[in-house]
């Protein structure tokens, strides 16, 4: 059995490698700093794709592993099987570039957790290759147990990557619609005793004598840690989906670092590293925009039937006909439409653009008023809107358009909830207070598009509904702006 | 006691640059404005595609036929990762400086 070596003889090819590497971190860090600045972001992105391009291109050149031979002999080994390589490198590319440039600008959050998904199954299957190797070497050495830095790196490089790659793909599904929440309070049991599970059966491995040949150990290991993957993922709200994406990408990244570790390997170990560390700081970050914290959106689910019994029975909520709704929409002067997470849902980005024109045509001020986390992810709003081709113009700040709230006739809520929640101001006991809010409550009228009464993902009630001015228009947003349009036009 | 200081040893290069790497990946993206989190996110993603290295290290020494088409599968994925990844970040960082005009 040939043994490998973790120390490399000095040669040019291997140093040339080593610089490569460390200007590939470099380029990583720098590209990372300038894509947190808007001015820079777009060139910090392709610096970073500059340092990966060039680490890839010098691994496939200079990479050399040295292997020693139980006779005593060493062999220095180059990079073998090229053409295959780059036909993978080809083949990728090809499907990673049609796949980004085709995909809806609505649709980014699952192509990245798609993307995500596939680094995290190729860190699992480097661990799955080099376990055998590995575990054949330690019988051979005469090992009692496997508890080692490679064993560790292998195996947890493993799970991290199954379960990233895993909850990735229901990531995606769920964003694209295709897959609803599960929630069930024993899931929350299920997913600890996994995770319980995962990390004995992590500690057991490494615990087991190596038997040439004996690999089933990882192949469990590795199927549990999808089932987990899946379960982890499942229970946690569509419109949570972008914070959920952001974790699992930190966690791709820390198992492309155990790669790293695995092969000695710097630009892994960096570029790993930066991506699990910044990934994280990301994640918490993305919760504070929600003024929430990443426990409340992993377990959060659970919250909302136990706050929805806190309603008062004696409030009442007032609806409104969409003949009146058309009515007054038609003769107001100024009219806001506030969007939401359920615009996004309903796909209703066309027939809200419809409504602003028509009204427009009537000679009514339409504008868009955009809460800066409005749809859960930065920017979604906007992206959406510039799908339906809504000028630029009209999507007004969330600041400027409170200042403007007082004289507008009409603001109009499209499956937006928690982001005009006026208890986020007015009740310190609020999950949500001290969240900036759009004061739909300060416009003469309000009509709030909903599918129904329940709470918004905060899972808390909002006392705008019940608001004096407030009148609801039930009903899914497509159709119900569907509706309204042809009402309007009839007018 | 003795396994873990030893372990600790062997391996104390990387574990220092693990350690430093936390600290650089907090520190340099810790005032990032909200508008850039999701392109960050997909630039970031785009970034531990890196992890394609070690799938071109073990497919460059894959001598079985099972080897070869694990390694030539986690070559394919690890790529989708690594353009995927760009492409996406770039075509949603054109759109925020349209927007900016």
């Amino acid at each position: 059995m040939e043994t490998i070596s973790k120390i490399i003889e000095f040669s040019n090819e291997i140093s040339i490698l080593e610089i490569s590497y460390l200007l590939a971190s470099i380029l990583f860090i720098l590209g990372l700093k300038k894509l947190s600045h808007p001015a820079t972001a777009r060139s910090g992105n392709l610096w970073a794709a500059a340092g990966m391009g060039a680490a890839i291109v010098f691994t496939i050149l200079f990479h050399k592993t040295t292997i020693t031979h139980p006779d005593g002999t060493v062999i220095v080994k180059s990079i073998g099987n090229i053409p295959w390589i780059l036909a993978a490198l080809a083949i990728g590319s090809f499907i990673g570039w049609y796949a980004s440039v085709k995909v809806k600008m609505t649709a980014m959050p699952q192509m990245v957790s798609i993307f995500n998904g596939m680094g995290g199954a190729c860190a699992a299957l480097i661990s799955m290759m080099e376990f055998p190797g590995m575990q054949n070497e330690m019988a051979l050495a005469g090992h009692t147990h496997m508890f080692d830095g490679e064993a560790i790196a292998i195996l947890l490089g493993l799970m991290i990557g199954s379960v990233s790659f895993a909850g990735s793909m229901i990531a995606f599904l769920k964003l694209d619609g295709r897959l609803g929440d599960i929630k069930h309070p024993i899931l929350r049991i299920v997913n600890l005793s996994f995770l319980v599970l995962l990390l004995v059966a992590l500690v057991v491995i490494m615990l087991m004598q190596p038997v040439a040949g004996n690999n089933w150990p990882i192949y469990l290991f590795a199927a549990a840690a999808l089932i987990y993957g899946v379960t982890f993922v499942m229970p946690i709200g569509g419109a949570d989906m972008p914070v959920v994406i952001s974790l699992l990408n930190s966690f791709t990244g820390v198992a492309a670092a155990m790669g790293g570790f695995l092969y000695g390997n710097t630009a892994m170990l960096t570029g790993g590293i930066l991506v699990g560390s910044s990934g994280t700081i990301l994640t918490i970050l993305m919760c504070n925009a929600m003024n929430r914290s990443l426990l409340n959106v992993i377990i959060g689910a659970f919250g909302i039937s136990a706050e929805g019994g806190a309603d008062d029975g004696d409030k009442t909520v007032k609806e409104v006909s969409l003949s009146d709704a058309a009515v007054l929409l038609s003769y107001s002067q100024k009219v806001y439409i506030v969007p939401g997470y359920g615009l996004a849902v309903a796909q209703a980005q066309h027939l809200c653009h419809e409504l602003d024109n028509l009204l427009a045509s009537k000679g009514v001020e339409v504008k868009y008023a955009i809460h800066p986390v409005a749809g859960r992810m930065p920017g979604h709003m906007n992206v959406l809107l510039a799908e339906a081709d809504v000028p630029y113009e009209k999507l007004v700040e969330m600041e400027d358009a409170n200042n403007e709230m007082s004289n507008t006739d009409v603001v109009i809520v499209i499956g937006a909830n928690d982001v005009v929640n006026p208890a986020a101001e007015e009740d310190p006991s609020s999950p949500i207070y001290g969240m900036p809010i759009i004061r739909a409550q300060e416009a003469k009228n309000i009509i709030v598009m909903k599918r129904s009464m329940a709470a918004g993902y905060a899972a808390i009630p909002n006392n705008l509904f019940y608001h004096p001015k407030n009148r609801m228009l039930f009903g899914d947003a497509k159709a119900t702006l569907q509706k309204l349009v042809a009402e309007i036009k009839s007018l | 006691m003795d396994e873990i200081l030893r372990f600790f040893l062997e391996y104390k290069d990387m574990i220092f640059i693990i350690i430093l790497s936390v600290f650089l990946g907090i520190e340099v993206i810790s005032h990032v404005p909200a508008v850039l989190h999701t392109p960050l996110m997909s630039g970031s993603n785009a970034i531990h595609g890196v992890v394609i290295i070690g799938a071109i290290i073990v497919m460059g020494h894959a001598e079985d036929t099972l080897s070869l088409i694990l390694g030539f599968l986690a070559v394919i994925l690890g790529t989708l990762n690594v353009v995927g990844g760009f492409v996406v970040t770039d075509r949603m960082l054109e759109m925020f400086k349209k927007k900016k005009k």
